[in-house]
């Protein structure tokens, strides 16, 4: 399938893309009383446990910086876009297995599937960072202009996810292992990224390591803007950017070849 | 519009003999393929013109699934390809992607979205569905709540809400109520007059030989004949009777019809005919005048139990009438090489105005698949005039006393 049939085919799919997310949405909070609150509530009991024990129980303070909210905000600027990055790697590794049975017996443009968990995580993102935005001008910390700098990382974030995503849902049909491999990668990959802590916690021998992560130069960006109120270090997101573009590629690639094959194994 | 061109279409999967295998080809490409092919389906040619309806049958395990995903595009063939012309809808799987919590009207939608339907074209033909599903109020609770074949209506409505130009069925219509079946295959009818073509595949024969123009018979993955729906259930009737040393072959009729023998060959009808009540055999007979139709059987082989049965079938090869002697509880025992038996059957023929055949079937218990000595399709040919009766329609002579009652 040539790239153009493929976006000729989610064009002409795309009410099945986009009900398919507004069901999922729906699907989640149905037979709740809360309903879509349960989306704002979940991550925001997260944030208030780690912030209160951080900052308050724990009292850390970033190096630096005393102020109250200094820490909290650095906590949810990586939190909230790794909660992103993981839910479209996770969901993007299984959603070929989840919908084995759609995918044996209906025929429609594969790439709905992974498209679909992009949009859905996006949408998941955009409302708890929409609030966590909120809580940024209600608190007087909002960086200003420089806020605006966050959609380019974010591009770049997510071009990094769908790639890997596609790798791992493509591979994970054929090898089940990547799955369960994926699981226990992502924690420590979590924890070896500054997200909770800051990087110069860190001993230099092991900071120098820090550039062989891709997403602690992408969470680091988003530090910079959310904390600093800086523009981000451009240049540290080189091989972040040439790594997304590789997965994208390799993604692509995978799924292209192995798409046919992929509905013979499930 | 609606055509479908099957050709040198091939199906194989691919067999690694361990996990490592797969990863081992996949990163060393140049050290050569560490599969074996499994082929679920090899060289199979055919084509469906615009309009024509044609069966595919097949026992279990034939390719008649797999063929039906190649030709909707689910599965990638190994070989050879699927051309068709225009809209195509496929009932292979009714209520897939349903979702047990939102409500029938809400899946609609998302059926209609999963087959390409856009959120106003479905909105406009929801009256149809609504209509069509006849589950009243239901359709705004959820899928949940609902009973099989209530999902099961819903499902077919969206599906056919629009004539398709290519319609392709698997059993499908098995499901449902009576009413539905009904009802559904109708609806199928329908757009086949309005010149949908269809493609069936079913096990049912009545379906098959009421609808379809042509049948094609898969047999281990392979085309294995294809022709008039009725010839091609006799010899897959056959087939499935066929055994270790025995045989099928094809006879022709007089008529021109194609006759299937099959079966071991240790007992075979030597004479058939039908009598009327004068003792002359007759091949053209008044509605419900009294006939005897007389079956003699020479054996050529010891047999501990032989039965006989035998089937009035109409021109469509639907039957109408079937008995044998096991049913009848008069098996013969015990039959030695060199005997001749014969047997005659008295009945008035109670049938309405038309052409009809008879098939017989030697065997030793109520069905042909234990031991299946002679089985013969169109063994005989007659037909039903009506002479004396006041017109009336249909295959069988229900004549009514009337009584009415004015006030």
């Amino acid at each position: 399938m040539m790239p153009l049939a493929m976006l000729r085919g989610l064009w002409r799919y795309r009410g099945f893309v986009t009900g398919s997310v507004q069901r999922e949405f729906q699907a989640k909070y149905r037979n709740t009383m809360l309903g879509a609150a349960w989306t704002v509530l979940s991550p925001l009991a997260m944030i208030l446990v780690y912030t209160l024990i951080f900052s308050q129980v724990m009292k850390s303070r970033l190096p630096g910086d005393t102020s109250e909210y200094g820490y909290s905000i650095y906590l949810c600027a990586g939190i909230l876009t790794w909660g992103l990055f993981a839910e479209i790697t996770s969901r993007a590794q299984n959603v070929f297995l989840e919908q084995a049975n759609l995918l044996k017996k209906i025929s429609f443009p594969r790439i709905c599937l992974p498209v679909i968990v992009v949009l859905n995580a996006l949408l998941n993102f955009g409302i708890i960072f929409g609030l966590f935005t909120v809580f940024l001008v209600a608190s007087g910390q909002f960086p200003g202009a420089v806020f605006l700098l966050l959609l380019p990382v974010l591009l770049l974030q997510v071009l990094l996810a769908i790639g890997l995503g596609m790798v791992l849902g493509v591979l994970n049909v054929f090898f089940r292992d990547v799955g369960q491999f994926y699981q226990i990668f992502i924690q420590f990959w979590f924890w070896l990224t500054p997200i909770v802590y800051p990087a110069s916690i860190l001993p230099p021998a092991v900071r120098d390591w820090l550039a062989w992560n891709p997403m602690a130069a992408v969470i680091g960006a988003y530090q910079h803007i959310l904390v600093g109120g800086q523009a981000p270090q451009w240049a540290t997101l080189g091989p972040a950017a040439a790594l997304a573009l590789l997965l994208c590629a390799l993604g692509m690639h995978l799924f292209r070849r192995r798409a046919g094959e992929m509905v013979d194994e499930l | 519009m609606g055509k479908i061109v099957v050709s040198q279409l091939g199906k194989a999967y691919k067999m690694y003999p361990t996990r490592g295998a797969r990863l081992r080809e996949w990163l060393l490409p140049f050290r050569g393929p560490r599969h074996q092919l499994k082929w679920i389906l090899q060289d199979v040619s055919f084509e469906v013109a615009a309009g024509e309806a044609v069966g595919l049958i097949g026992i279990n395990g034939a390719g008649k699934s797999t063929l039906l995903k190649l030709i909707t595009g689910t599965t990638v063939p190994s070989t050879g390809g699927v051309y068709m012309e225009g809209t195509v809808a496929a009932l292979l799987e009714l209520g897939m992607g349903f979702h047990p919590d939102f409500t029938g009207r809400q899946n609609v939608y998302m059926a209609g979205q999963l087959i390409g339907l856009s959120v106003d074209e479905i909105s406009a033909l929801m009256p149809d569905i609504e209509a069509f599903a006849e589950i009243g109020d239901y359709l705004d609770q959820p899928v949940r709540v609902y009973s099989s074949g209530m999902q099961m209506r819903v499902a077919f409505a969206v599906a056919t809400a629009r004539r398709p130009d290519i319609l392709i069925v698997d059993e499908a219509l098995s499901v449902g109520d009576t009413y539905f079946q009904h009802k559904s295959f109708e609806r199928i009818r329908q757009y086949r007059r309005l010149g949908t073509t269809l493609l069936l595949v079913s096990h049912d024969k009545q379906a098959i030989q009421s609808v379809c123009d042509r049948a094609i018979l898969l047999d281990g993955g392979r085309l294995a004949r294809q022709g008039k729906p009725e010839e091609i259930m006799d010899y897959y009737n056959a087939m499935i009777a066929e055994r270790e040393n025995s045989t099928l072959r094809l006879a022709e009729t007089d008529a021109g019809k194609l006759q299937v023998i099959s079966g071991t060959g240790e007992a075979t009808v030597a004479h058939i005919a039908l009598y009327n009540a004068a003792g002359e055999a007759v091949e053209v007979l008044d509605v419900g005048e009294p006939v005897t139709l007389a079956v003699t059987v020479a054996v050529h082989a010891p047999i501990p139990r032989m039965v006989l049965g035998y089937m009035i079938k109409d021109r469509l090869g639907q039957p109408m009438y079937g008995t044998n002697t096991h049913l009848k509880e008069l098996p013969l025992d015990d039959m030695q090489a060199g005997q001749q038996v014969t047997y005659r059957f008295q009945f008035d023929m109670n049938l309405g105005a038309g052409s009809y055949s008879i098939a017989t079937a030697i065997v030793s218990t109520a069905t042909h698949l234990v031991n299946n000595y002679e089985w013969r399709d169109l063994a005989l040919v007659f037909t039903v005039v009506n002479m004396r009766r006041p017109h009336f329609e249909g295959s069988a002579w229900l004549d009514p006393q009337i009584e009415i009652q004015r006030s």
